[in-house]
Formats: structure tokens, C-alpha cells, sequence
């Protein structure tokens, strides 16, 4: 618990001190969401029936952005590799820079998301959808993604890699959260949608920060 | 305490060592030599566990594990020296001391740059706060890749009476250094590449 906590406090502590880091990928989303009026249609309509996916695909492809630096950094400096001398166990660090690297992507997109569904006419029921559906899923985007840039970090080009690896197992939480958020604007009931992608996150919680530790070892022994 | 039996080592279609065995107790020191390309560094990284493209056995009887310092200083540019130096010896010793740490920047001199961001110092003294950990650590091996590179002749002097120290107190020490090496303690050597 320590370790992890340790890891936590150390990674924000770094993030604080370089906030590009974290404001680039945020600047990245709302930019590509405010591009979809002026290039479709500024009408509300068109704009209610595509919110869930636009602001859905931009927050998967901006989570993507900040994959490739959850280890970089730690790699080049060695620091993950003196990582894996730790006393705790290595899983527990991996945990750390996962739960940090959430709360500096999908949360802070979760929070803003009310605002950017407003600007693409969502009424209030479809914005707590909206937002609940990021606080749920984006945590399942950080574990999936932490495999894939534990992995590539070795690798001097990994982003696009990340990428490939990585998106195909983004779709069921894309298809999910979008279904919520839809059924959300039309005033349903959602909970069903909660419960499987809160199953997705229980799920991707008990593989990856394995899978993960397992990749960021592979990367270091080459 | 290090048991070492038929290392083999094949890497990009070159044999760096082939059946290696030796074994290292309790109070032994063991200096890595061998020009350029040898294998010493890989040799390092397999018995650190960093390595695992190998075939033969390393067995360790140890508690905890190995204070590894590899090539790469292992500190954040954006932390302090303190920061860093509390968070890599909290990581490995669980807990850690802010005065403990304090005094262990002042053993590798760098008493005033407590406070200063690991990016704005030289080579060197990124070096020495990563070496700083041979004073607060309870490691009873050590492994340590060229520890001597960027830093100065009186730095390089505290740093063997401290490997002295350590080997005397029964400590376990594996060394790669290409500079002469003044050590009391009795030290073998292993040449690699010949």
C-alpha cells in the first residue's frame, strides 16, 4: 500500500512540475470536439445525434496521446528499472503509475465533458450520463493502455504501435459508454450500461497491471 | 551467497560467455574486467535480474534485494535530489529518514544542493545522489555497473572506503570499473572475453 502510494505522490508530484504533459492531451480534446460543429453542421440535431461518439472517440484517441508517456520518461532515466528492485511488490508500482496516470488524463476528462456536451447540445439527463460514463470507463482505458506502452516502451517509435495494439481493445468500452450516453439524451435508464462497463473495469483491473508489469520487464531485459 | 553455474550468454548471434560458473559469499568482492563489447554490462543485468535472455542458473540467498546502479542515473529530472533520493531509498528499504538522507547527500558532497532540481545539476552529481543510496542502503549485495564514470578523484576515494566498508562488514560486492581500483579488502577478478 505504501509503494503504491509513494508511486502516486512521486508521478504527480512530476506532472505538477511539468504540466504540458498533462494539458496537451486536454487542449488535444477539446480542440478536436469543437472542430465537429464547424466541419458538419452547427444545427442541434445533427450535433445531439453524434455528441456520444465524437466526445467518446476524441477522449480515446487524446487517452491515446498520453500512453506513450506513462513510462517514457521512467525508462529513459532508469528509474524503472531501479523500480523493480523495490521492497513492495512490482505489480503494486505498476498500480501507482496507472491510478496516477488516471488522474491525470481521465478524470480531468470527465470533469470537463459536461461542458463540451453543453456545447454540442446535450440536454442535462444525456450530460450526467456523459460524465458518469467517463468516470467509469476512462480507468479501464488506463489499465488497457498501460499494457500496451509498458510494452513499446523500449521501442524508439512506439506511439503509432500503442495505437494498434491498444484501440482494438478500446472498442466494447466505446460501444458501450456511447450506447449509455444515448440512452442517457433520450431520458432512459442506464444502468445496465453502467453495470457492464463497471464488469469491463472490474475485469481489465485484475489482468493488466499483471499483464503490464509482465511487459515492462520484457522491455527492460532488451 | 551468489551461486553462479553454466551462464551462457548468446546475444545477436555473438557468445559473450559460455559456461560460467563461480560462486561469491559472504564478505567477497568481484570485479567484472573485459575491453569494450564484452558482455560485462549484460553479465551485470542477468545477475541484477534485469537480463533474462540466458541459459544456465543464478541462485541468490539473499533476503532483499540487490542494490543495483546501472549506467543510467535512475533520477528524475524534474524531483529534487532529495525527493529523489528519499523515493528511490524509500522504495527499496521501505522506510527512510529525512536526516538520514540528508547526511547521505552530504557523504557524496553535495551538501547545498539539497534542494535543487536534479535537471540543472552536472553528470556527475546526478550520479552522486544515485550513489548516495550506498549510504543509507541495508542491501547486503551490491552491484554496481561503472560506478566510478563522471565522478571526480576525492568522490571516487569516498567511494572505495565506503565499498571497503561494506565488503568488510560481510557485504557482497560486484564491480565493473575501468579505473585503477584502491580497495583494502581482498578483490577477484573475472575477465570476460578472452
Amino acid at each position: 500500500m505504501k509503494t503504491l502510494l509513494m508511486t502516486i505522490s512521486r508521478d504527480l508530484k512530476v506532472a505538477y512540475r511539468n504540466p504540458a504533459d498533462v494539458i496537451n492531451p486536454l487542449v488535444f480534446f477539446v480542440i478536436v470536439i469543437s472542430l465537429f460543429p464547424l466541419g458538419i453542421s452547427p444545427s442541434a440535431d445533427v450535433l445531439v445525434g453524434i455528441a456520444p461518439g465524437v466526445i467518446w472517440v476524441a477522449a480515446l484517441l487524446s487517452c491515446l496521446l498520453s500512453f506513450e508517456l506513462m513510462f517514457r520518461s521512467d525508462y529513459e532515466d532508469g528509474s524503472l528499472e531501479q523500480m523493480t528492485f523495490g521492497s513492495g511488490p512490482f505489480i503494486l508500482v505498476i498500480m501507482g503509475k496507472i491510478v496516477s496516470h488516471w488522474i491525470m488524463t481521465g478524470l480531468p476528462l470527465a470533469l470537463l465533458s459536461p461542458l463540451l456536451g453543453m456545447m454540442l447540445f446535450v440536454p442535462p439527463p444525456g450530460l450526467t450520463a456523459l460524465m458518469l460514463s467517463l468516470l467509469l470507463a476512462t480507468p479501464t482505458l488506463s489499465l488497457l493502455g498501460s499494457v500496451g506502452a509498458g510494452l513499446t516502451v523500449g521501442l524508439r517509435k512506439g506511439g503509432v504501435l500503442v495505437a494498434i495494439l491498444v484501440l482494438p481493445l478500446f472498442v466494447p468500452v466505446l460501444i458501450l459508454a456511447t450506447a449509455m450516453v444515448q440512452t442517457g439524451i433520450q431520458g432512459g435508464d442506464y444502468t445496465g450500461h453502467m453495470l457492464w462497463l463497471g464488469a469491463l473495469l472490474a475485469i481489465a483491473t485484475g489482468i493488466s497491471p499483471l499483464a503490464t508489469s509482465a511487459a515492462v520487464r520484457i522491455s527492460l531485459s532488451h | 551467497m551468489l551461486n553462479v553455474r553454466n551462464l551462457t550468454c548468446i546475444r545477436d548471434e555473438r557468445v559473450l560467455f559460455e559456461n560460467l560458473s563461480f560462486s561469491l559469499g559472504a564478505g567477497e568482492a568481484l570485479r567484472v574486467e573485459g575491453s569494450n563489447g564484452t558482455g560485462k554490462t549484460t553479465l551485470l543485468r542477468i545477475l541484477a535480474g534485469l537480463y533474462e535472455d540466458y541459459e544456465g542458473e543464478v541462485d541468490w540467498a539473499l533476503d532483499e534485494f540487490p542494490l543495483y546502479v546501472g549506467h543510467k542515473p535512475g533520477v528524475k529530472d524534474l524531483l529534487t535530489a532529495t525527493e529523489n533520493l528519499t523515493w528511490l531509498s524509500a522504495l527499496q528499504e521501505g522506510q527512510v529518514a529525512p536526516d538520514a538522507v540528508r547526511a547521505a547527500l552530504a557523504q557524496v558532497n553535495l551538501r547545498g544542493f539539497e534542494d535543487v532540481s536534479c535537471g540543472s545539476m552536472s553528470e556527475g552529481q546526478r550520479k552522486r545522489v544515485n550513489l548516495a543510496r550506498l549510504y543509507l542502503t541495508r542491501a547486503s549485495a551490491w552491484i554496481l555497473d561503472e560506478p566510478f564514470s563522471a565522478i571526480d578523484v576525492s568522490g571516487i576515494a569516498a567511494l572505495e572506503e565506503r565499498m571497503n566498508d561494506h565488503v568488510l562488514a560481510g557485504g557482497l560486492l560486484l564491480l565493473i570499473t575501468h579505473q585503477q581500483l584502491q580497495l583494502d579488502c581482498a578483490v577477484r577478478s573475472l575477465r570476460l572475453g578472452v
